[in-house]
């Protein structure tokens, strides 16, 4: 029931940023070379001219039936624009999480074991260079290398010019274009997803990570595995079932919390990569100074996060009976 | 024994923590990677070896070699004087805004942790729902509209990294108000504010200065990120997200122009990551002795 209170925080602060701290948002509307009469005109038709609260309640209601405002830059609504860029995001997400949990999960688990081992400090290095990377740069420094150098991947885009996009079932290609039953179209969108999605993953796989070594360390130490290896059982058996069940609670928080981050991360890395998504048109808007498109992003990306931690919430119960609500 | 400034126990807490830090080989390795960026920042004004603005448009874009060694820029500028100038821009960004987040959100926690009750509530529900944004994404949107320029961008993510203080003190201030030496102040007539100034915020002193630390690295990371997409430093501003975001188009055939800034970039936050680490197993009392 959080959840009621901070939504509505969100769009009162999403509010403020788009109504009261630029100086005249009539005048951002119409650009900086609009007369003074088409600049009045703007401020009545969307009703700028009204006290605060009540542009306010305006600014919810229009919320409620899925209205975002109209981007400047195109004319179009922003709730058509992010409904066309979503799948491009959602699908670059979805692989960088794959990414983070099939890489950083058994990383943190061979760390934990060969605890200040060779293998350890390797994973401790990984994971500082992770943190500290800045995924606009890991992105450029991915293209050198693997598109200008080595040839091996493609630059930009989610397929090659030569294949017309699949037809629109799901939005995500990887797997639209095996419902088209086109292996090669396929094989295609998935080697030009494999940079982008590396470079955004990059610093949530040295999170998670460092999440779950320390997370197996503390499990590992507790009485019931040693009880287990007194009882004889394989130590990989103790490894996997017992103590990585225990340790993936903070596992899963720290997803939970890192896909709200990778939404923000694809700012970055969908401009480098020439990715079609939400982050791209919002950096594209930022150019422009297109500010309905901006805020539309801003509540639509919070909203995802807000929802993304409360599934989360409710996720600890499955994995932990003893937790309820 | 007689009182002398060596048996402060201040003094003395401050020699353990120098020599802890001094045996932790990591802690000394980021310590070292800080002064060496500092010195540069410090120093750009007499070691550049060029003026990181002027132009000179009969040397562009030329290879690192022995007269440029990071090469030169599209206007003909000495790549390494602007990155050198860039640490000065960068390190200055990440001190003012842990400064500002850091000062106000302590004293935002400690006054929510300490009073507790109404107050703790509505502090925090509006702390959560500044964390209801990742932080790029509500920077990027502060900075938008305030304008692109490198103040708003400060402004932006100084606003962003509060409620990360707030939560943290406000943990230690509930432990704090527990403690028999508030009771104590409390009984001898201070007064709310007095206790919070002087005895709530010292002891979180330590948290602090860890999460200072590392919140450094992630400012100059989201500082740069907001260059890079034209809303932090305007060029010529020798930024290094700036930098970078200019060096992007010209990546294919002179690839020293967006990699150098960025390797600062990395070094510098790897710097502020390690020594926030090793500072936090340092300044843990439960660990030290």
């Amino acid at each position: 029931m959080y959840m009621i209170p901070v939504l509505f925080g969100v769009t009162v602060l999403v509010f403020i940023i788009s109504h009261a701290i630029p100086g005249d948002p009539a005048k951002m509307i119409a650009g900086p070379k609009a007369s003074r009469q088409a600049v009045e005109n703007i401020r009545k038709a969307h009703g700028l001219d009204k006290p605060l609260p009540v542009q306010y309640v305006r600014f919810v209601s229009g919320l409620m039936k899925g209205d975002l405002g109209t981007s400047i830059r195109n004319h179009r609504p922003v709730t058509h624009d992010l409904n066309d860029f979503f799948p491009a995001t959602l699908e670059l997400t979805l692989a960088s999480i794959a990414i983070c949990l099939g890489v950083g999960i058994p990383l943190g688990i061979i760390s934990a074991v060969k605890r200040n081992r060779l293998p350890d400090h390797f994973t401790r290095v990984f994971s500082v260079f992770g943190v500290s990377m800045p995924v606009f740069w890991l992105g450029l420094m991915l293209l050198l290398l693997f598109y200008r150098n080595l040839g091996w991947l493609p630059g930009s885009g989610r397929l090659d010019i030569d294949f017309s996009p699949p037809v629109h079932a799901t939005g995500l290609y990887l797997i639209d274009t095996l419902l088209e039953g086109r292996p090669d179209k396929f094989f295609n969108a998935a080697s030009h997803i494999i940079l982008p999605a590396f470079c955004l993953s990059y610093v949530y796989l040295a999170i998670v990570t460092r999440i779950v070594r320390s997370s197996m360390i503390e499990v590992m130490g507790q009485d019931f595995i040693t009880t287990a290896r007194a009882n004889g059982i394989a130590e990989a058996i103790i490894v996997l079932k017992h103590a990585f069940k225990n340790s993936l609670i903070p596992t899963v928080t720290i997803t939970g919390l890192s896909f709200g981050e990778l939404l923000g991360g694809a700012i970055l890395t969908e401009t480098i990569f020439g990715w079609p998504g939400m982050g791209k048109y919002v950096v594209d808007s930022v150019n422009y100074l297109d500010f309905p498109a901006i805020m539309g992003f801003t509540l639509t990306v919070s909203l995802v996060y807000v929802s993304i931690n409360l599934f989360v919430d409710v996720l600890y119960a499955f994995l932990n009976p003893r937790i309820k609500y | 024994m007689k009182f002398s400034f060596k048996n402060h126990p201040k003094w003395r807490e401050l020699q353990l923590t120098g020599r802890l830090l001094r045996q932790n080989p990591t802690a000394m390795a980021g310590l070292i990677i800080l002064l060496v960026m500092g010195a540069m920042a410090l120093s750009a004004g007499w070691l550049a070896p060029y003026d990181p603005i002027r132009l000179s448009l009969g040397e562009r874009l030329q290879p690192p070699g022995a007269a440029h060694w990071f090469g030169t820029d599209e206007m003909g500028r000495d790549i390494l004087s602007r990155v050198m100038y860039g640490a000065r821009i960068s390190l200055r960004i990440g001190f003012i805004v842990v400064f500002i987040s850091g000062g106000l959100g302590s004293v935002i926690g400690a006054v929510a942790g300490y009073y507790g009750g109404r107050v703790d509530n509505i502090i925090m529900r509006v702390m959560d729902v500044i964390l209801s944004f990742p932080s790029l994404v509500l920077a990027m949107a502060l900075a938008a509209a305030m304008g692109p320029s490198l103040n708003n961008a400060i402004f932006a993510v100084a606003f962003v990294m509060i409620p990360k203080f707030a939560r943290l003190v406000r943990g230690e201030a509930l432990a704090v108000k527990e403690m028999p030496f508030i009771a104590a102040a409390r009984v001898s007539g201070a007064r709310n504010r007095w206790i919070i100034g002087h005895h709530i915020l010292p002891n979180c002193l330590n948290s602090v200065i860890v999460l200072g630390t590392l919140t450094l690295g992630d400012t100059i990371l989201i500082a740069a990120s907001l260059s890079f997409i034209g809303l932090g430093a305007q060029p010529p501003t020798p930024e290094w997200g700036a930098m970078i975001s200019v060096g992007r188009k010209f990546l294919m055939d002179q690839w020293w122009y967006a990699t150098f800034p960025g390797l600062f970039i990395l070094t510098t936050v790897i710097g502020f990551n390690i020594l926030g680490d090793a500072l936090r197993d340092i300044l843990d009392p439960r660990i030290r002795r």
